[in-house]
């Protein structure tokens, strides 16, 4: 039977089952073979805190959502086109966000009394009229799996795990992905067991060969490559992204990196990357708690090396006393902080953005610090340089928020030449640098960059002693003098306030907008999108993004003067639109919220068609 | 391997130009003079030699020696301490700390720093009450302790430091006394030469908030009577007439005191500071009573271990044993791992 092909632009995907159903797996395959292709990828998973919650209820609910286009994308997708669901409760979690008219493609022998009774499901919705207004493709994918496997000498478990793999199979054929790089994949995964590989190989093909063959799937799709620029790319996650960020960093300083970490989540992959790169002389630690793990990274970078630590939120406010510290000794330290739902525990597997207080203000006395943060997965490995390159240039702190919503999605990264990476070589202290030709003065300033010595132990004739207490100017002797303390916390106000960061950058392509949309972080994609939105329907609206959130770009109060209106959208309750409010006395207009979810890009169009109503 | 050369530096050229500023009569005077004059035996360049303290009056330590000084924050110097050891084995890392500092506030790291068997001498100067914040109880303070916070006594039983850090393992545990010159430095020789984590509690007397805590230890008197001074491979036997003996009576989990002339000599038990076992030091560390009798004091335990900074540094040299690209080159090839696509 020959299937009809039909071309689309773009489609959004979402991979839904139980925790237990390999949904990731699923989704990052699809990813892959949808990379090969050439076409623009932006994913988003979402999986439960609990490992392994309740078989079959919501709070088990794992997904995956990956969009892909023959044109650049900048989000994982506002709403899916198809959504698998493998059992009701994933039908269940999923089904609000579906538009009318996508399509559910379901696995049927998961519709069993017992399971829809989990989930509240009185009638199977397979049965009644629920689902009326979608394309439902009933498949039965574990039984047909069992089948199609019952050659193989695997046990009945394993055959019935493979049934992500006739999944897969099945959409890999729907959307004509090459699939060679998965094949390739399950070889090396399952390695160790041949009859794992043989498994699930023909647990994928099954899936494949079942679309190719059942009427109920009559039309084939194809999404063309998109236009891209020339290069070699990966997919790539923010955690991934910013732990080869460090890596390079390391490299392109010529120190050694020192991660010191207490497993947190969405953080921990950070320190699963680093500890494989040892041959770059990467140490990473797991430290006994979060305060360990800072202490260590600033006793490192106290030695010489990078030292950085990498946390969430609550991992943070535990490091507060010695980030002061390292204000204090004025070394470099580069503090991760990939943002979770909040406060306490919260919800540690969704997305949020509102530590920026935290960043900026949260510790004791005048401690100021830089705080940059990454706009997109990929963007995870540039603000990682950028953080090491501020902190060993200016050797101050420097806090990178991320947050999980980055951290975990992934995109398309173009790889850089690593020739064309900045250059972060370091110069340490090597003789006294007072005037009589034999004193050593830590304290005494380069008057461009206001950093002092780095003067490592094991330098002979510079020993000298340094700590929390205040220090005098220059030779950092304790000291209580009140003009002393005055002068120093402004100096250590001004060694910030003067680092020099790029201008920010206005993106209105119209020039006669009359509204702004300023976003920091994680939120550049939606905020993206929502502008292409409404400048495809002719309104005019610009886009400014931060990276840089301390010290701010010179040219942002111009920037924002210039404007009728500034809208600051924020997972959080406008923590940012109150230091703007604050600092350039404007009046923005906050939009806010703190679902542990993204924005989507539909509902920032329609806030800010309303904000340009109003202008 | 040839001799290295003697660096002959003098316990002046580890004092250091500041103001030493503990109360008059503060036995850190005689810690601090004892560890000035221990150095040179050391003959490492003072520029390798780096000190590393948390909060409070023995904290200030470092600012006193003219080596590499590092006056951290409250609690966290093993942990400021084990980020610089492991990531330069080069050094010679020492931390200062005190009973409210390393087993209060900072209990967490010490006891880390110990099980790592990070390669730190950590010197616990332990005057069994805060003195900085003057005169609260400590984690040290004996129950029922009257002061400042706890005006009708202490309701909390203290820690006993050696037990605690036997507790975690540590692989090299000492005692010794700040008045007593001559065996703090030999404890200290004992230390440095100890590879990974060696754990020093120093006996510390604050004469204005807690003074006379050790007396019975220290008055010619008493202090023979009350003294068992550990030395490896003998006899374990104290007094002024040697009349008290340690014995190891069958059937039970500890150490007791005996009277030696009523004792077997095969019965006496014979240090060493050698088994792999903690318990027996543990034992040791459990004979003194509340007055400070049966107190020993000397190396309670030295035993090897890998220590944490080797074998991290041994799992980055492996990784990098055969690498024969630049670090740009192998940066390239790691940014390129995994499925990439080229777009023409």
């Amino acid at each position: 039977m020959t299937k009809q092909i039909r071309q689309l632009d773009r489609v959004v995907i979402r991979f839904a089952g139980d925790s237990g159903d390999g949904m990731q797996l699923t989704g990052d395959r699809f990813t892959s073979e949808t990379a090969q292709l050439g076409n623009d990828i932006s994913t988003l998973p979402n999986f439960p805190a609990e490992i392994r919650a309740p078989a079959g209820t919501l709070p088990g609910v794992s997904s995956f959502q990956v969009h892909f286009a023959d044109y650049d994308i900048l989000t994982p997708g506002d709403a899916p086109n198809v959504l698998v669901a493998m059992n009701p409760a994933a039908l269940k979690a999923n089904l609000t966000d579906l538009p009318r008219g996508a399509d559910i493609i379901v696995n049927t022998d998961e519709f069993t009394r017992r399971n829809l009774a989990k989930v509240g499901y009185t009638t199977s919705p397979l049965d009644d009229d629920s689902l009326a207004g979608y394309v439902v493709h009933p498949v039965a994918l574990t039984s047909m799996t069992i089948g199609a496997l019952a050659e193989h000498e695997v046990s009945k478990k394993d055959a019935e795990r493979a049934k992500n793999m006739f999944a897969l199979g099945l959409l890999s054929w729907m959307y004509s992905r090459p699939y060679e790089s998965t094949l390739r994949f399950l070889e090396r995964k399952f390695a160790a067991r041949p009859e794992l590989v043989a498994a699930n190989v023909a647990a994928f093909r099954a899936g494949w060969n079942f679309g190719e063959t059942t009427e109920d799937f009559s039309v084939r799709y194809e999404v063309k490559p998109a236009k891209m620029v020339p290069g070699t790319y990966r997919n790539i996650t923010g955690n991934a992204a910013l732990s080869l960020g460090l890596v390079a960093a390391g490299v392109r300083s010529g120190l050694p990196v020192f991660l010191g970490a207490y497993p947190i989540t969405p953080a921990s992959d950070i320190l699963h990357e680093l500890s494989k790169h040892k041959k770059f002389g990467v140490v990473t630690m797991q430290a006994e708690d979060e305060i360990a793990a800072v202490g260590a990274a600033l006793g490192a970078s106290y030695g010489g090396a990078l030292g950085v630590t990498t946390t969430s939120g609550p991992g943070v406010a535990l490091k507060s006393e010695t980030i002061s510290l390292a204000v204090a000794l004025e070394l470099p330290l580069v503090i991760v902080d990939v943002q979770r739902a909040g406060p306490s525990t919260g919800m540690p597997t969704k997305t949020e953005q509102a530590d920026l207080n935290m960043a900026l203000y949260g510790r004791h006395g005048e401690a100021p610090v830089a705080v940059i943060a990454p706009k997109s997965p990929a963007d995870c490995f540039h603000a990682a340089l950028e953080a090491a390159r501020i902190a060993l240039t200016y050797r101050t702190p420097v806090l990178l928020l991320s947050d999980n919503y980055v951290a975990n999605g992934s995109e398309p990264w173009l790889l850089p030449d690593v020739e064309s990476l900045p250059d972060l070589r370091v110069e340490f202290a090597s003789r006294p640098n007072g005037e009589d030709g034999t004193t050593f003065l830590p304290y005494l300033r380069d008057p461009e960059t206001l950093a002092r010595p780095w003067a490592i132990p094991g330098t002979p004739g510079l020993e000298h002693r340094i700590g929390g207490l205040e220090k005098a100017d220059k030779t950092g002797d304790i000291s209580y003098d009140p003009a002393n303390h005055d002068f120093m916390v402004r100096t250590r106000a001004a060694r910030i306030e003067t680092i020099p960061v790029p201008d920010v950058e206005v993106e209105d392509p119209d020039g006669d907008a009359r509204v702004l949309v300023l976003g920091w972080g994680s939120t550049y994609g939606p905020i993206g999108a929502a502008c292409r939105g409404l400048r495809q329907r002719g309104l005019s609206i610009a886009q400014a993004h931060l990276r840089h959130l301390a010290p701010m770009p010179a040219n942002l109060g111009e920037v924002l003067r210039a404007y009728d209106r500034v809208v600051i959208p924020e997972m959080n309750l406008g923590q940012l639109a109150h230091v703007i409010r604050a600092k350039y006395l404007v009046d923005a207009i906050g939009y806010n919220q703190v679902r542990g979810l993204p924005f989507t890009a539909a509902e920032l169009e329609t806030m800010l068609e309303e904000v340009l109503k109003n202008v | 391997m040839s001799e290295p050369v003697a660096l002959k530096l003098t316990a002046k050229d580890f004092k250091s130009d500041q103001e030493v500023r503990w109360c008059p009569g503060c036995g850190d005077y005689a810690i601090l003079a004892a560890v000035q004059g221990f150095m040179p035996e050391l003959n490492i360049p003072r520029e390798n030699i780096v000190f590393i303290s948390g909060i409070g009056c023995s904290s200030r330590f470092p600012y006193y020696m003219n080596t590499y000084g590092l006056h951290s924050i409250h609690g966290r110097a093993p942990a400021i301490a084990t980020g610089l050891s492991v990531s330069r084995p080069d050094l010679s890392v020492w931390v200062v700390t005190g009973d409210g500092d390393a087993l209060s506030i900072g209990g967490n790291h010490l006891i880390h720093a110990l099980r790592r068997n990070v390669n730190l001498k950590i010197l616990l100067f332990n005057n069994r009450i805060y003195g900085l914040t003057k005169g609260q109880y400590s984690p040290t303070s004996e129950i029922g302790k009257v002061t400042k916070s706890t005006p009708v006594g202490s309701a909390d039983a203290p820690f006993n430091p050696l037990s605690l850090a036997l507790g975690a393992e540590a692989t090299f545990v000492a005692r010794t006394i700040d008045s007593d010159r001559k065996h703090l430095q030999s404890v200290l020789r004992a230390a440095a030469e100890h590879q990974g984590s060696a754990f020093v509690e120093i006996y510390q007397n604050c004469n204005i908030f807690n003074d006379g805590a050790f007396d019975p230890l220290k008055e010619p008197a008493t202090r023979d009577d009350f003294l068992i001074r550990l030395e490896h491979g003998q006899p374990i036997t104290f007094g002024k007439d040697g009349q008290f003996c340690v014995v190891h009576p069958p059937g039970g989990f500890g150490l007791e005191v005996r009277e030696t002339a009523a004792t077997p000599a095969e019965e006496i038990v014979v240090h060493d500071a050698g088994v792999a076992d903690p318990a027996y030091a543990f034992a040791l560390s459990r004979l003194p009573g509340l007055d400070l009798r049966n107190t020993p004091i000397g190396v309670f335990r030295s035993v090897n271990r890998s220590s944490y900074d080797t074998v991290v540094q041994e799992q980055v040299a492996a990784a990098k044993a055969g690498v024969d690209q630049t670090p740009e080159e192998q940066l390239a090839g790691l940014l390129s791992a995994g499925d990439t696509w080229t777009i023409l």
